[in-house]
């Protein structure tokens, strides 16, 4: 392994933040599971929770730490060190630890109470979700150099994806409840990472049948598997970009 | 070995280097003198590849240096004010940057132990006083027996004792034919150590001679009365 993800993974491992966002997924999951006889339902509970907490963490640790590092990638480019490795250093040692704590608050239960398809798709959107929001806070803490702004821009972001969007989503369908937009909205949900999510579980729980016309055209395109390699896919888009352009931007700092 | 070209920086509309071209050869030892703010910093940050410059080209050993990351082992730089992870030890700093680095060269560990930091390796860095993180960029600065030394401000904020036991360590460098580049703007403790002034103002280079040429031009013993008198004279002018 690369010794300046191993620094990053041991210094973020040390820090008790990460560790007391382990112990509540793991109290969240595990109660939620215990609490319900069903485990499907124990599933949907958690998806919720999972999906307000999980980007939250992700993105707003990420960006404080990423801003606490100044000194270090200070220290670091005067070695002769390249600077796109200290970005993709701190970018796997945040995503890897991360998905790390992860994996044992939430994966553990969830492999343990629910091993079936859903339980390992869901365990995968949660490892893309994490990651998806580690490179949003890349992307906020490049745009300013001003550590309250990049915070900042980073919680806005949460809010956008995990509240705001689905109002403005509510509002354009009612708004055009009249026209045939059904489908355009398969195509909206793919400019957010945690709708998206919500959605690839959602058509793989039974809950779906209940889900009226919208649903229906929703299952036709996720519950297939090109539908699903699809939104995977996109997932995967949601990490590159951000993090590409922070990359770039990285590369033309001035430090 | 460090080749300057039209060098220019600006940040937002605050130019701070306006095409500066500089040559500096082995074995010499510069002083990098001027008022504050007038772009030293930024120039060496620009050496280093921290600052990306707006214009112009630098070399390093016949190299450019954009793009390129490996000429940076062959610098030792002290910062003006090192700033470390706040959370670390001086004993994890050193041994994540020894094995960041994995140098096969032996180490040069004289400051280290002239500074007695040993002693305070497992102190953490943010209860450190400036002149104790001066001491360890120092340390960090000579550590891989770097060819060239940058040293930014380096006495600044360190006791006398100190100050000179580095003062010292760069003479024993210097005489081993490395190239030695220090800014500062108090001039007197610089005496001793320089062979040549590099002048700058508002971003650009005013002059670059040797000591035996300024003193010789300007029939001032002390070099602080030389550069002061060609300052006048400019300002006369």
């Amino acid at each position: 392994m690369n010794r300046i993800i191993k620094f990053i993974v041991l210094d973020i491992l040390k820090n008790k933040i990460v560790l007391v966002y382990t112990i509540i997924l793991s109290i969240l999951s595990w109660s939620v599971f215990s609490l319900e006889d069903n485990s499907t339902k124990g599933l949907l509970t958690l998806l919720n929770v999972i999906l307000l907490t999980v980007p939250l963490v992700s993105v707003v640790f990420s960006t404080i730490y990423i801003y606490n590092s100044s000194e270090f990638i200070e220290l670091l480019l005067s070695q002769p060190i390249k600077r796109s490795k200290i970005w993709w250093s701190l970018f796997f040692g945040l995503s890897a630890s991360l998905l790390l704590s992860f994996f044992i608050g939430t994966g553990i239960p969830i492999l343990f109470y629910a091993p079936s398809d859903v339980g390992v798709m869901m365990l995968l959107v949660g490892f893309f979700i994490t990651t998806v929001f580690v490179a949003i806070a890349f992307l906020s803490s490049i745009i300013t150099r001003d550590k309250a702004k990049g915070i900042g821009i980073a919680i806005m972001l949460w809010l956008f994806f995990a509240l705001l969007f689905d109002g403005l989503i509510l509002f354009i369908l009612f708004q055009f409840a009249d026209y045939p937009i059904e489908k355009m909205m398969v195509a909206v949900t793919a400019f957010n990472p945690i709708d998206l999510a919500r959605i690839l579980i959602l058509l793989h729980l039974d809950v779906s049948a209940m889900m009226g016309y919208t649903g229906a055209i929703f299952k036709d395109f996720f519950g297939t598997s090109l539908g699903i390699v699809i939104a995977f896919f996109i997932l995967l888009l949601w990490i590159i970009i951000p993090f590409w352009i922070s990359l770039l931007k990285f590369k033309r700092k001035d430090l | 070995m460090i080749e300057i070209n039209n060098l220019s920086k600006s940040f937002g509309k605050l130019k701070v280097l306006n095409s500066v071209n500089l040559s500096c050869k082995q074995g010499e030892c510069i002083a990098l003198i001027g008022p504050n703010g007038c772009g030293k910093t930024t120039l060496i940050k620009s050496i280093l590849g921290m600052v990306i410059p707006s214009e112009g080209t630098i070399k390093f050993k016949e190299e450019y240096i954009s793009k390129n990351f490996e000429y940076r082992k062959h610098i030792g730089y002290m910062p003006q004010i090192g700033r470390y992870p706040d959370n670390m030890t001086i004993g994890q700093i050193l041994e994540m940057i020894k094995e960041i680095r994995k140098s096969e060269e032996k180490l040069d560990e004289d400051l280290l132990h002239q500074f007695k930091l040993q002693a305070l390796f497992n102190k953490r860095m943010s209860t450190l006083s400036g002149g104790t993180t001066q001491k360890v960029s120092a340390t960090l600065a000579f550590l891989f027996n770097p060819d060239v030394l940058i040293l930014d401000e380096p006495t600044a904020g360190l006791d006398p004792l100190a100050s000179e036991i580095l003062k010292e360590k760069i003479i024993t460098e210097k005489q081993k034919g490395k190239l030695i580049l220090i800014t500062s703007h108090l001039l007197s403790e610089l005496d001793d150590l320089i062979t040549q002034i590099i002048f700058m103002q508002d971003g650009v280079v005013q002059f670059h001679k040797t000591i035996d040429d300024l003193k010789s031009s300007t029939g001032e013993e002390r070099i602080s009365k030389a550069i002061a008198k060609i300052l006048k004279d400019r300002n006369n002018e």
